[in-house]
């Protein structure tokens, strides 16, 4: 395999936005007839790497290779065309053109006159869905489709180009078994005719089913590449989370105060089925699970966001009913939301009027708001979260990642709530941030708050959570005390293997 | 059956249920209520509202393509108003006077030109400057409209071709001129964007702009020519009816924007682009048209026709809606 | 969003930042791209000084500002409409509507309750297009139009399609709010000042205005912060309903008979100054100092191009002009580009 020339090779990638350095000197190559893993945390650098790769971000340094020939990508469309193709996790299709339109979009066959040429459109596209064996035709509405069935309109767009190499970014996010399968026999097929596949997934059980070698990513660096063949789930997860994870396990000294906050059997349509749990004041519960299992939904309906289908929730021990985000303030729950700049914040106000936003009918003067308040709100929590802005003025959309999440934080905190909700605290955010918000959880727990904390990186959980659940589609599968856990019963409850460990 | 599929057959059909109904309404109350004895469904009073109909419907063909693009395109009645003016004034021009009746097509020709040119002046800043189509529209609305004034003040520009006016009286089996335009063009249109490879594109474009741009559609002259489509059906539209009428004031056209996006609108287009037919605006075109006839023939004051043609707007924003409503597990945002 | 760039990453945003850092650097771009409106409105001022002298005169400027005063008012609702992320094109129609209204009940009821049952009227035309965009999430572009056509319709039905006068002009008061003079100023700037004055206090100083900017700026955002967004677009939609009807009311007052189409059009123009005065049409920016600013160029530039010796549709062209100058600068300082990145 080493004579060979790489159907891609990656050299020296770095690529840095203000405060984070989101790539580090990566480099990597795939072979052709490859299946080449990358694996990481969220955050570790997949996406930007990816996005490096697409031509949607520029690197600083180090330079792409695509078979012999050094390239300079500057749009998807040009790696395209240089047999770069990508089948991403959110789909890029128009919903309301045929599954044929789609998948030869900007490149639909021509007669004269510009006119398309459906009968040779839609032979084409037959002769690809038949090797993908899928139910559909080329003439259904792509909106008609199931997801899963998107997936593989997209997936076929793949096949159209003669491709070097293939991204496949979580294909089986939506899948079913069966349509894995499927899947995983196009992936086959693709390599048996020399193309050079990467995969990106977090499920070990697929990576080592198909993949012939891993790379890891973690933090912006490159890690290390491995034989799927001569390692095991342990290594890679090692090389993934780093040492750093098994020093610093948290346990409360503190005492643990009344149960804030009870579900008992709540359900919510297909996102999530009968969750029970409770929160402690002075205690942090942290939800772990694959993007999907449900985590972020629960959260929601605790803020009043979604409507339960079966189930209650307690508080301070009596039953509930939360109707909206309001009455949720009103009830003491506040929610850090995942996607920071689309729920958390009016990214065109300023810092202050960001942070007194939901107590804003509390802080007036007569009719009108009482700016004196407001900003000396704004500086006990600047203080007390270390916030960086050159002052309460500047526009929240200028600030860096982790002082956007501090100014939520604060947010809340300056309504004083009796339960916390944390969902991905540290998504986007550099090392330096992280650690101050870990730290600023620990803290919040120990001063009487009752905290969930939801994310997808293990060692943000491990390190911050005194209890952690693990969710699997919906589910909860188990529940472990910070001493108890470990990583791999951890892995292997998110990704559905086990069921029966310690409840 | 998909999911989906019995809401999108409902919405598709929904505008030609809608004309039966209005028939058969204005049919029965017209019976009853009919100041006149003619019968609403008389062939030569449905000649005459695909007639009228002809205007409005011509430039809605032109709107559905603008807004399946994601656009929207408010200085149609300008361009219309300038065009005409153009088309009769410069029939008297001294320049050609030598030409005879050979100076229609001219005349014809550089009404088109201008409603071109003008689609592709509102395309053109569309696309360089990243300004959105609502406003930029908005602007060439009342610039475009200015230009109609400063050709020839407040007064009127007349002109009248006799054999002009002829031929848009003319009926060819049975159906008027004006009707004929609205046909040809509606085929052409739908021919446009069903079987070629532009109109594929505009589909495309308006329903995930990125993946067009990915998949390597050049957006910004791809806008462009689209604009220059409803320019040029805008101008045309002023061409049938002035060849007719003979003389526009400078506020013809007014609001005429807004009639066509109601009727687009009524036709099913998705206003955020991607989803919308050409056969559909038709339908909605004539669901206007036959409303404001049929009030008009069972008595209702005429102008109870806004009244109506609002509230069904609404009605049917409303029950698109529903439609579409995923249920419970909708984010209460 | 790109399908790309649509995988959560951080870096995404930091873009944006280095983009609005370069801008704030280049300080000259960034000022004429941020005060541009002024600029330009500081160059008309001076450019049509020079070419007459007249233009500055103290009767002149005043009749300018009187002659914006409807329009003005009208404006001063729609920012906030516009700042909540909506659009409100049916403020013509419906003040159409509130002329009519008060001119007929003026001869019925008497000016004293013809003038609150006129408001009342147009405020619950205004608590339709609330409840219907606000609570029903309907796209106000869509309702707006219907309810332009709607109300129209109503304004006829009520009107018989005819022109409604007072008979008796003399003998009325009715006509102080379109004519008169309080302490040497005519009542509708007056009007307008006022109305300018509360709303702009509203908007800018009390906790319902940060709702407004909240809304318009991240409705996600807004409703996870616990902020009753159906209401508050609900109440802008109101106060859209109180400046029409303040504009009907003087419209009905200074000619004390009107044609049932005397708002035709204007919500177009009524727009063209909110977003001439830098409000976005995505909801989020503007202020009604701003608008008040918006509205006096367009009467500005149309008494100036009247003053020397151009026709009042002259302005029309300008105003086309201005308003893409206006917003291209706007969006080029935030992208950092002038030109745009459509292929």
């Amino acid at each position: 395999m080493t004579e060979q020339t790489p159907a891609l090779r990656l050299e020296g990638i770095v690529k840095t936005f203000p405060g984070v350095r989101a790539l580090d000197n990566v480099s990597f190559s795939v072979m052709p007839g490859e299946v080449h893993a990358l694996m990481g945390e969220n955050g570790a650098g997949k996406s930007t790497l990816m996005k490096v790769l697409g031509g949607i971000y520029q690197p600083e340094e180090g330079r792409i290779v695509v078979g012999e020939e050094s390239v300079v990508m500057t749009s998807p469309l040009e790696a395209k065309s240089k047999g770069i193709v990508f089948i991403h996790q959110e789909l890029s299709l128009a919903e309301e053109l045929s599954v044929a339109e789609n998948i030869y979009l900007g490149e639909l066959p021509r007669k004269r006159f510009g006119l398309v040429d459906w009968d040779r459109l839609y032979a084409q596209t037959d002769e690809i869905l038949q090797k993908l064996k899928v139910g559909f035709d080329a003439r259904t509405r792509v909106g008609d489709l199931s997801i899963a069935n998107q997936q593989m309109v997209e997936i076929a767009r793949a096949l159209t180009v003669d491709a070097k190499a293939v991204i496949f970014d979580e294909p089986t996010a939506s899948l079913t078994d069966a349509e894995k399968v499927v899947l995983f026999d196009v992936i086959a097929d693709l390599q048996s005719h020399g193309v050079g596949i990467i995969y990106i997934s977090h499920r070990m059980e697929e990576i080592f089913k198909i993949t012939d070698r891993i790379s890891v990513l973690r933090d912006g660096q490159y890690r290390g590449t491995l034989t799927t063949a001569e390692t095991n789930e342990d290594e890679v997860t090692q090389l993934m989370i780093g040492r750093k994870l098994d020093l610093r396990r948290n346990v409360s000294h503190h005492e643990l105060g009344g149960v804030a906050i009870e579900v008992r059997n709540l359900s919510c349509g297909d996102l999530f089925h009968d969750v029970s749990f409770k929160v402690r004041r002075g205690e942090v519960v942290g939800f772990y699970g694959l993007v999907g299992a449900g985590r972020t939904e629960i959260a929601e309906t605790l803020f009043g966001l979604r409507e339960p289908s079966a189930g209650t929730i307690l508080l301070d021990g009596e039953e509930t009913v939360i109707h909206s985000p309001i009455d949720a303030i009103a009830k003491g729950i506040s929610l850090v939301p995942e996607d920071r700049k689309g729920q958390g914040l009016v990214l065109g106000m300023n810092c202050r009027d960001n942070m007194t936003l939901p107590q804003i009918d509390d802080l007036k003067a007569g009719p009108f708001v009482a700016e004196g308040s407001e900003i000396a709100i704004f500086d006990q929590y600047r203080d007390r979260l270390d916030i960086r802005t050159p002052g309460w003025k500047q526009q929240v959309g200028n600030l860096s990642g982790g002082n956007q999440q501090k100014i939520v934080i604060g947010k809340w905190l300056s309504m004083h709530p009796n339960v916390l909700i944390v969902d991905e605290p540290t998504r986007g955010i550099d090392v330096g941030s992280k650690s101050e918000i870990h730290n600023l959880i620990r803290e919040l727990a120990a001063q009487g708050y009752a905290v969930i904390v939801i994310s997808s990186e293990m060692p943000e959980v491990l390190h911050v959570s005194d209890r952690i659940v693990a969710m699997y589609s919906g589910r909860i599968m188990c529940t472990f005390t910070s001493e108890e856990v470990t990583e791999d019963n951890l892995i292997q409850a998110i990704s559905g293997i086990t069921t029966d460990t310690a409840a | 059956m998909e999911p989906g599929t019995l809401s999108t057959f409902l919405k598709r059909g929904a505008i030609w249920g809608f004309i039966v109904v209005e028939l058969i309404f204005f049919t029965v109350a017209g019976e009853f209520l009919s100041l006149s004895d003619k019968a609403f469904m008389d062939l030569d009073n449905m000649l005459l509202l695909f007639k009228q109909s002809a205007p409005i419907g011509i430039i809605a063909l032109g709107m559905t393509i603008v807004m399946i693009n994601g656009n929207i395109d408010l200085s149609v009645g300008a361009t219309f108003a300038l065009s005409a003016v153009i088309l009769l004034d410069c029939m008297t021009w001294p320049f050609f006077a030598g030409l005879g009746d050979w100076v229609i097509p001219v005349a014809w020709g550089l009404a088109l030109l201008t409603g071109i040119a003008l689609g592709a002046i509102n395309g053109l800043i569309v696309w360089k400057t990243g300004v959105d189509a609502f406003i930029v529209t908005l602007g060439s609305m009342l610039g475009y409209r200015g230009l109609v004034f400063m050709y020839n003040g407040e007064q009127p520009t007349s002109h009248l071709n006799w054999t002009l006016v002829d031929f848009a009286e003319a009926q060819w089996l049975g159906l008027h001129t004006a009707t004929w335009f609205l046909i040809v063009m509606t085929a052409a249109i739908w021919f446009l964007m069903n079987r070629t490879v532009h109109g594929r594109n505009a589909y495309a474009v308006g329903d995930n702009r990125d993946a067009a741009v990915n998949a390597g559609i050049r957006v910004g002259p791809h806008i462009m020519i689209n604009f220059m489509i409803i320019g040029f059906l805008a101008s045309l539209s002023a061409v049938v009816f002035y060849s007719e009428s003979g003389s526009v004031n400078p506020n013809d056209g007014e609001l005429y924007e807004l009639w066509v996006i109601t009727a687009v609108v009524l036709g099913g287009t998705k206003l955020t682009g991607g989803a919308g037919s050409i056969l559909s605006t038709l339908g909605g075109v004539l669901a206007i048209q036959l409303l404001r006839k049929g009030l008009g023939h069972i008595g209702a004051d005429t102008e109870t026709v806004n009244l109506v043609i609002g509230c069904i707007l609404i009605a049917v924003l409303f029950l698109d809606r529903q439609l579409n409503l995923k249920g419970k597990e909708e984010l209460r945002v | 969003m790109s399908n790309i760039s649509g995988n959560q990453m951080g870096g995404f945003g930091s873009l944006k930042e280095e983009a609005m850092t370069r801008l704030s650097k280049s300080s000259i771009g960034g000022f004429l791209a941020r005060q541009g409106i002024l600029v330009a409105f500081a160059f008309f001022i001076i450019g049509f000084t020079i070419a007459n002298e007249r233009f500055l005169d103290p009767d002149n400027i005043m009749g300018v500002v009187r002659s914006s005063a409807i329009l003005g008012v009208m404006a001063l609702g729609v920012t906030f409409v516009v700042i909540s992320g909506n659009l409100d094109l049916s403020v013509g129609s419906m003040m159409s509507f509130s002329t009519i209204v008060v001119l007929d009940l003026h001869d019925k009821i008497g000016p004293t309750l013809a003038i609150p049952a006129m408001f009342a009227m147009t405020l619950c035309l205004g608590a339709i297009i609330g409840f219907l965009v606000g609570y029903l999430k309907l796209n106000s572009l869509i309702v707006t139009l219907g309810m332009l056509s709607a109300i129209h319709g109503l304004t006829l039905t009520y009107s018989g399609g005819k022109n409604m006068d007072i008979s008796d002009k003399e003998g009325t008061w009715f006509g102080v709010f379109g004519q008169g003079d309080l302490l040497g100023i005519p009542v509708p700037i007056l009007l307008f000042a006022l109305l300018a004055a509360f709303l702009g206090m509203v908007l800018a100083k009390t906790p319902f205005g940060r709702k407004v900017y909240a809304v318009g700026g991240n409705g996600v955002a807004a409703t996870f912060s616990g902020i009753p967004r159906a209401r508050v677009v609900f109440t802008c939609y109101l106060m859209s309903a109180l400046c029409v009807a303040t504009a009907g009311l003087i419209q009905a007052s200074r000619s004390l008979g009107s044609q049932n189409t005397v708002g035709q059009g204007l919500e177009l123009e009524v727009l063209a100054a909110v977003i001439l005065g830098g409000a976005s049409l995505l909801g989020g920016s503007g202020t009604i100092f701003k608008t008040v600013i918006g509205v006096l160029i367009l009467g500005f530039i149309q008494n100036g191009l009247l003053l020397v010796g151009l026709q009042f549709y002259v302005q029309y062209v300008v105003t086309w002009i201005i308003i893409i100058l206006a917003v291209w600068l706007d969006i080029a300082a935030k992208r950092g580009k002038l030109w745009s990145q459509i292929a």
